[in-house]
């Protein structure tokens, strides 16, 4: 609001398709006398009202609170997910990031567990099926003890806070050449590993998450790091290692306990 | 009609012990076999469905967003209110009991408002206990702020992500009934019609939003949790998707709507800017902690912030308000807000806006402890407006926030439809004519987790439930209408957008039943929102078809009911022939411009029955009696 700053003209290449059985292409739109002060997503609503007055198909895209914490949004802007502002996501970008006449390329996430819905929209139903899978501690409603019962160490508090700012939106996915979603599951991991309310399934959580992190067909994690750097929320991706020693841990154990098993049946 | 609000005999202290006591329970072999259907997986949803799944209920979740961890209730920033007084400052569940009903200006029911309170404490130990990351203290205790209407520090929270970080508690237990194979979840599927068999809710009727197949949910019970109606005013804090199409159908097939004037406008929102603006976006109120409101006492002064010399500000809230100074109560600080700008010293494009000024608080703490406290909202403010508010004070306006007013319920959470259960921000029921910072988080959970499984329990011990068929007459009656609208919708094929008219209802809403009402406005708005619903049927254009994944034809649905609930809203404004909370009517108010109360006509609710198409919608009261928190006048002075 306090640039007042003179209006942009874009050039923008939108994947359009129809449903998730249908082949999508590239459609070519211009975006006119767009305001710096708009989000990106109301630029979208421009060109979409434009599309309707001429009685074309609006272009589909998800988008809920339009301040940054609902995770719903997520566009892929000329390779980016989000964008190109760091830790920004796409309903928080302004048009103020770009220059009169830019080109823009805009993609949905693209991941084999992400199929498309339509358009921009993708179904990341695969990141909820991960924290069912184990993402949780198990505490029945009115299970719980005073809530001072246990202090907290600040630096363990805010840790996990750091962890647990995950939006879930995915982009960490897009973002990694392997479709992994290693940094989505560790910032669930890693929160929970952090307080005392997480160790007692401290190993199997992560051995499940993992499990199906798998089974929804995320490819695994080479260090590329591209998934933090696409992070809206900074997540680190040191909860990957963390998740990393965790699960090694978790095998161990699981190890020990089978060798036991064994142990007890063949005594 | 009749409104009987069941709430139980006794001293306010023993009525909820007594009623669980009294209430009748299902046998556990017994709960699996009663469906219940949740609509909504914000707090209030995803704690109730979670919680009765854990209790052994069939449970069928329902939302419209693409994952239950989006709802709305994730973006709530400040934090989440509980009487635990580990500040030894002298707080105690009467006393925010008592802060509660004063806040909302004693038009909230008492035995609910006290249940809520008793409840709150147990409600952080269940988030804490999940892993939910509330600040913390040194010593590793947690950590307290304050909020307004408030002289204690009683408020928890998770940076400015408290919302987030409850709602994810929430949605983990959720998804832990669901991996059990206790809940099944329905994402992206909109409730568009309740169905009543024999009187009694017993079904839903839902569209797929990705296919656009239309199919009925039956069950034994149904809960609503599907949130407030502020985005009437197209310009919201709420997310875009956000809409009152659950509670209107059920308010059209026989659910009271209490209070529906009851607004919350809410003082700390980031001004509009533009014409092509679609949503606003809030400034948690724990700001104020720190930040001090001001503006210019000369009328036009249009000199940067830091040109304007100390003695030439005005600190309103803190001149007329010292004992509260700038946590005062939302409806006082924006209404404050609004005569500061009308009176010609307003800042910013437009001279809609006021300054949040930090830079006290960043000489006496240093920029760290500030950026330890606020950092995300400063960053969110930075993103928005280009402006860094470490260095040159915020920007800020009233915008349309929260909704007090919902589905009419008795003490046990039910709607005048028996089966039908509201809970959450959808209902009217614990925040009278003004919610307090901090306390929609804490009512959502309480429903969610605390009361209405031990409510829906008596509900189904106590009535006969025969199985309904899926061929009922009743379920094809409500799935006809609801294929019916759709055609309309796409039958029309006019030539103005949804949003257009969304836009037009909110110009309407915001300008007679914003921040300030009067008689003149109310009626010239009864007039112009039937004119502008009349216009949509005849000239909206929807593309498309149902068969598809179509946003225009979802917003139609829903702007098609803002545009009726809108002009109820106008109504009960109008009849509310005086002013308290945020309901602000110009000819009601004390010499100093307070809101001024008429406890001898209007120490009620008034919930409305839907009479019909075209015809006026019937008002009743609930009598509200205040034999603990005694009717005063609220001053925060």
């Amino acid at each position: 609001m306090s640039t007042n700053g003179k209006s942009l003209n874009l050039t923008l290449h939108v994947w359009r398709q129809k449903d998730a059985r249908s082949a999508g292409r590239f459609v070519t739109y211009e975006a006119k006398d767009i305001s710096p002060d708009m989000s990106f997503l109301e630029m979208l609503d421009v060109v979409n009202e434009g599309l309707i007055q001429k009685r074309e198909d609006p272009i589909a895209f998800d988008h809920d609170c339009r301040e940054g914490i609902c995770g719903t949004c997520g566009v892929v802007i000329n390779g980016s997910p989000h964008g190109p502002r760091r830790a920004t996501t796409a309903c928080q970008l302004h048009m103020r990031s770009f220059k009169d006449g830019a080109v823009l390329t805009l993609e949905p996430w693209r991941a084999k567990a992400f199929p498309v819905v339509k358009d921009l929209i993708v179904d990341r139903g695969a990141l909820d099926r991960i924290i069912a899978a184990g993402g949780f501690v198990s505490v029945g409603t009115g299970n719980a003890p005073d809530a001072n019962a246990i202090p907290i160490a600040k630096q363990s508090a805010e840790l996990a806070m750091d962890a647990a700012a995950c939006i879930g939106c995915g982009a960490c996915v897009a973002a990694c050449p392997n479709a992994s979603a290693m940094l989505f599951t560790s910032a669930k991991v890693s929160q929970l590993a952090l307080l005392p309310q997480g160790q007692p399934e401290r190993y199997d959580r992560v051995r499940k998450m993992t499990a199906q992190m798998d089974a929804e067909g995320f490819g695994h994690c080479t260090n590329h790091g591209e998934c933090e750097a696409a992070c809206p929320k900074d997540i680190s991706v040191s909860n990957i290692a963390r998740m990393n020693r965790d699960f090694i841990k978790a095998s161990v154990i699981a190890g020990a306990r089978a060798t036991r098993a064994g142990d007890s049946a063949a005594g | 009609m009749e409104l009987r609000s069941n709430t139980p005999a006794g001293p306010i202290e023993k009525k909820w012990e007594k009623h669980r006591f009294e209430m009748k329970l299902v046998n556990p072999a017994n709960k699996r076999k009663h469906r219940i259907i949740v609509v909504g997986s914000g707090l209030a949803g995803a704690s109730a469905a979670a919680s009765m799944a854990e209790l052994g209920y069939d449970v069928e979740c329902f939302c419209y967003q693409d994952s239950p961890r989006r709802a709305h209730s994730i973006a709530a920033q400040g934090g989440i209110n509980a009487a635990k007084n580990y500040q030894n400052d002298g707080d105690s569940v009467f006393r925010l009991f008592y802060d509660t009903v004063k806040g909302g200006d004693f038009r909230a029911r008492e035995g609910n408002v006290y249940r809520l309170a008793e409840t709150s404490v147990q409600i952080i130990d269940q988030c804490v206990a999940q892993g939910v990351p509330f600040a913390r203290e040194y010593g590793g205790l947690l950590a307290n702020r304050s909020f307004g209407g408030a002289q204690v520090s009683r408020t928890f929270y998770a940076r400015g992500q408290t919302g987030q970080q409850l709602l994810l508690g929430a949605y983990s237990a959720l998804e832990r009934q669901i991996g059990l194979g206790k809940v099944k979840m329905f994402p992206r599927h909109e409730m568009l019609e309740p169905i009543l068999v024999d009187g009694k809710a017993r079904g839903i009727v839902v569209r797929d939003m990705v296919s656009g197949k239309f199919e009925s949910r039956l069950g034994d019970a149904v809960v609503l949790a599907t949130g407030g109606y502020g985005s009437v005013f197209y310009l919201a804090t709420y997310a875009k998707g956000c809409n009152a199409t659950a509670i209107w159908r059920a308010y059209k097939k026989g659910a009271a709507f209490g209070n529906p004037c009851y607004t919350q406008i809410h003082p700390t929102c980031i001004p509009v800017h533009g014409e092509y603006q679609s949503k606003l976006t809030l400034m948690s109120e724990s700001l104020r902690n720190d930040g001090r409101i001001w503006v210019p006492k000369k009328q036009g002064d249009t000199r940067a912030p830091g040109q304007i010399p100390e003695d030439e500000r005005d600190y309103y809230l803190e001149r007329k308000y010292p004992s509260y100074g700038n946590l005062a109560p939302r409806d006082i600080a924006s209404r404050a807000a609004k005569q500061a700008c009308d009176d010609g010293r307003g800042v910013g494009p437009g001279g809609r806006g006021v300054y949040l000024d930090f830079s006290d608080a960043i000489g006496r703490l240093g920029e760290d402890a500030i950026r330890e406290k606020y950092g995300n909202l400063f960053d969110m403010y930075e993103r928005i407006t280009a402006e860094n508010p470490y260095k040159v004070p915020m920007r800020i306006y009233p915008a349309s926030h929260y909704t007090m007013g919902g589905l009419w319920v008795d003490y046990n959470l039910m709607s005048t439809i028996p089966g039908l259960h509201v809970i959450g921000e959808a209902n009217f029921s614990d925040h009278g004519a003004n919610r307090l910072g901090a306390s929609a988080l804490m009512q959502g959970l309480a429903d969610g987790y605390f009361i209405i499984p031990y409510t829906i329990g008596n509900y189904l011990a106590s009535e006969k439930l025969d199985k309904v068929a899926a061929d009922h007459p009743e379920v094809k009656k409500a799935e006809a209408e609801v294929v019916e609208r759709t055609r309309r919708f796409l039958a029309i094929n006019g030539n103005r957008t949804v949003d257009e008219f969304h836009r037009a209802l909110g110009r309407i809403m915001w300008e007679h039943c914003g921040m300030a009402r009067n008689e003149k406005g109310l009626e010239a708005a009864l007039q112009k929102i039937p004119a502008l619903r009349e216009e949509f049927w005849q000239d909206v254009r929807v593309l498309g078809q149902n068969e598809e994944l179509n946003q225009s034809l979802e917003k139609a649905g829903r702007v098609a009911d803002f545009l009726e609930l809108g002009e109820l809203m106008c109504l009960d404004a109008l009849e509310r022939r005086e002013s308290c909370g945020g309901h602000f009517r110009e000819e009601f108010q004390t010499a100093d411009g307070e809101a001024l109360r008429d406890d001898q006509a209007f120490c009620h609710v008034a919930a409305w029955e839907y009479a019909g198409p075209g015809k006026k919608p019937v008002r009743h009261v609930e009598a509200l009696e205040f034999e603990n928190a005694h009717l005063a006048t609220r001053s925060y002075k």
